[in-house]
């Protein structure tokens, strides 16, 4: 008894570590993505060229309109008509018919990316399944795998793709997640559906009074243009770092989504 | 990079303690209390009393202009302006995702005037995929104002500036990466009238040239996606003025009457070429260089007008027709769409421009000794001289003996034989013939007639038919110099005279 009652016990120590907490929508698994090394495009000239990035879990989705539904069902000050304003600005899931109401039960509307959803709310659910918003270094790192390589600038073909999709207009109703292809650390849609929250989303652009001191700030606004040769078909990357510069933290839009990140359970023998 | 220490999350208590604060102390410049919904640092910023009331700019699409403005103070301009992303047509069968300051390329055209304060609103339509910014050259500020307009997609933003230069300026967007926001159509004019406004004229236009990178080659037809790689090296492959290939031809012409005076505020909105502007047929009265406020230069006929640049062009037209603008880099105007039209209708002035008068052949080299006659003159003296030199005519002989014997060898031989000796009762012999040799014109008339009936040849009889054969006078002329100079026979030449005047005498 003793022995089966210690199996038990090790099997939710792992299910809790391994598992994500608190998700009806079954659907979204993380994966691990290894430590390495993340050479930055967009820095200033006093930042580091390279930064140690080590390895996190990353959900392969982005958080759909079922798994938010789930959330503000148990989580009532997260819903529509009772959010504060600092937290959501007007248009906080204005896509929704009302707080517990997406406006269809169709099994493609449920695995739409959830959009109009602010940073505050997105932290909050981020928390609730018990992880986090991924640092911008951390997504930049998982996006700038290709897909059956571990970097983009080694597969030209997808990185056409990616460009080319910048060139499309929005559509008028967002297809569900896990339709691109899976990338090489096994993740889908980093590009070519929603825009996705990181959790220092504006640490890009200084907000103090004395601008002229980063370079990065020039850049954004004026001249992103010869830097270091790697950033030369960079585009995406640039319109990535720009279009979060022009977030706040209450802001919502209709193509800005996010997914969960999550700290590595340390190993225990 | 030192990250921001929080980002922008006010708090509640934070702005609690801040009214609480701004109501406890008072406000130097103030013109009141600081209500929440106000912009930010309105009270800071004080009055400028040279402004006179408030009104709402008058934008048009290109290629129409404001009207002039006529009043003479300053005032409060309030320029309301959307960023929209829309599909539109690029050249015929071409779809290019533009990204556009109020829904076409180039932009609105804003018109104020010196010392004008202006309040500029710009909005970031909810369907927008990306955010963005404006920097217009009128501004003096950080970023040209694209420090304080930066605009997520379904947000606004709203700044002002004093426009202090007159002069016509470009503006565009300029957010990361600004080259693809200005690929895309992000541009347009921006006039700041001087103060003593500009000189009239009859018809004022608006065009806007710039460069485009699609994936696909110049035609291709369908939605074309941005290409990074041509726009970077600078290898456009549509230039078009207005926004696609043919925006300004057709019935979108622009139109004027003869004797009128046309102005064209042309900008380059790029992003990467300069423009050698250039209408066809006309040249430029006056050209405001660079789009400064005076026009520096007279009688121009193109004008480099820089990338980020414009210029002001002035001239009258005389005479009715239609009139081509390009870019006079002329690849760009034939084979990438930098190309316009300008009707003119009016009456005709054949003074200055008579259109086709002589329409007439040329021979080039053919006539360069003069008419017909003269080359006919000249051939008649070196007949002459051919035939009084004998030298000359003793050659002209060798040539026909040599030509007589081909002649022979075709057609008299089947009879005469190649020998000449001819068959033996039947075909009299050539060679060392009396009969042949007593009588020229005899000869000539049997090859021409033919001869039938008993003749005497050498000594023998014969009574044979020898039709007549069917030759060219040279021919015969030939033929018989050749067998009368051959086979043992001595004889002189026969010459085309002579067969002629046998031919006439046997018609009859």
């Amino acid at each position: 008894m003793n022995s089966s009652l210690l199996r038990l016990v090790l099997v939710l120590w792992i299910g809790i570590h391994v598992v994500p907490q608190g998700s009806a929508a079954g659907t979204n698994t993380s994966r691990t993505i290894p430590g390495g090394i993340h050479r930055p495009v967009l820095r200033g000239p006093d930042d580091p060229r390279e930064i140690a990035v080590p390895a996190f879990g990353l959900d392969a989705l982005p958080v759909t309109n079922g798994d938010f539904l789930e959330f503000v069902r148990q989580q009532p000050r997260w819903r529509r008509s009772q959010v504060k304003r600092l937290f959501a600005d007007e248009n906080y899931l204005r896509h929704w018919q009302g707080d517990l109401d997406i406006g269809s039960t169709n099994a493609q509307v449920l695995g739409q990316p959830v959009t109009h959803v602010s940073w505050f709310a997105a932290k909050a659910y981020a928390a609730w399944r018990g992880g986090r918003l991924p640092t911008t270094t951390e997504w930049e790192y998982a996006a700038s795998a290709g897909l059956r390589t571990a970097m983009l600038t080694n597969d030209p073909a997808y990185r056409r793709q990616i460009v080319t999709w910048y060139s499309t207009p929005s559509p008028a109703s967002l297809p569900p997640v896990g339709l691109t292809p899976a990338n090489f650390h096994g993740i889908h849609d980093l590009h070519g559906l929603v825009w996705e929250w990181t959790s220092d989303f504006n640490s890009a652009l200084v907000t103090g009074d004395s601008r002229g001191d980063t370079g990065i700030d020039r850049q954004l606004f004026c001249g992103a243009g010869a830097m270091d040769g790697a950033a030369r078909d960079d585009f995406p990357t640039y319109l990535r770092y720009g279009f979060r510069s022009s977030l706040k933290a209450a802001y919502t839009v209709h193509n800005l989504g996010f997914r969960v990140a999550y700290n590595l359970a340390p190993y225990t023998p | 990079m030192k990250p921001a220490l929080c980002p922008s999350k006010p708090g509640t208590l934070g702005v609690l303690a801040a009214m609480a604060l701004a109501a406890a102390l008072p406000l130097a410049a103030a013109e009141g209390p600081v209500t929440p919904g106000e912009p930010r640092g309105a009270a800071a910023k004080g009055v400028d009393r040279t402004i006179v009331g408030q009104e709402n700019a008058v934008l048009s699409f290109a290629p129409a202009v404001p009207p002039p403005i006529q009043r003479t103070n300053a005032t409060k301009v309030v320029v309301e302006l959307e960023v929209k992303e829309v599909v539109a047509k690029l050249a015929d069968g071409v779809d290019y995702l533009f990204w556009t300051f109020g829904g076409e390329v180039p932009g609105k055209f804003i018109r104020v005037r010196e010392g004008d304060l202006v309040e500029f609103h710009l909005k970031n339509h909810p369907t927008s995929k990306v955010p963005h910014n404006i920097d217009l050259h009128a501004v003096t500020g950080p970023g040209g104002g694209a420090a304080s307009s930066f605009t997520a997609p379904g947000h606004k933003s709203q700044f002002s500036f004093k426009a202090m230069n007159p002069g016509l300026y470009v503006y565009h967007c300029a957010t990361a990466p600004v080259g693809m926001h200005v690929a895309n159509g992000m541009y347009g004019l921006i006039l700041v009238e001087p103060k003593e406004g500009l000189p009239p004229v009859d018809r004022e236009y608006y065009v806007m040239q710039g460069d485009f990178y699609t994936q696909g080659r110049f035609g291709e037809e369908g939605l074309q996606a941005f290409d990074q790689d041509k726009a970077i090296d600078e290898r456009p492959t549509y230039v078009v003025f207005n926004g696609s290939a043919g925006s300004l031809t057709g019935d979108r012409a622009l139109k004027a009457k003869v004797g009128e005076r046309v102005r064209i505020f042309f900008g380059n909105g790029g992003p990467n070429l300069i423009s050698s502007f250039h209408v066809i047929g006309e040249i430029f009265d006056q050209v405001y260089t660079e789009g400064g406020i005076k026009p520096n230069q007279q009688q121009v006929q193109t004008t480099l007008v820089p990338a980020g640049g414009s210029s002001i062009v002035e001239f009258k037209v005389e005479v009715p027709g239609t009139y081509i603008l390009v870019d006079h880099s002329l690849f760009r105007a034939f084979n990438k769409g930098a190309i316009g039209m300008l009707k003119v209708d009016g009456p005709e002035n054949l003074i200055v421009y008579s259109g086709k008068e002589v329409d007439a052949v040329y021979l080039g080299d053919a006539a360069t000794a003069g008419t017909g006659d003269k080359v006919g003159q000249l051939q008649a003296q070196v007949q002459e001289a051919i035939k009084t030199d004998p030298k000359i005519a003793g050659l002209t002989k060798d040539i026909q003996i040599e030509k007589g014997k081909r002649v022979y060898m075709q057609t008299c031989f089947a009879c005469h034989q190649a020998t000449g000796l001819g068959l033996p009762g039947v075909f009299p012999p050539l060679a060392k013939s009396d009969y042949l040799m007593a009588d020229k014109d005899r000869s000539i008339r049997t090859v021409v007639k033919g001869l039938t009936g008993p003749v005497t040849v050498n000594g023998k009889n014969y009574n044979s038919v020898m039709p007549p054969v069917s030759l060219s006078e040279d021919q015969v002329a030939n033929v018989l110099t050749y067998v009368r100079n051959s086979f043992g026979n001595s004889g002189d030449a026969v010459s085309v005279d002579e067969v002629r005047k046998v031919k006439g005498d046997v018609s009859h």
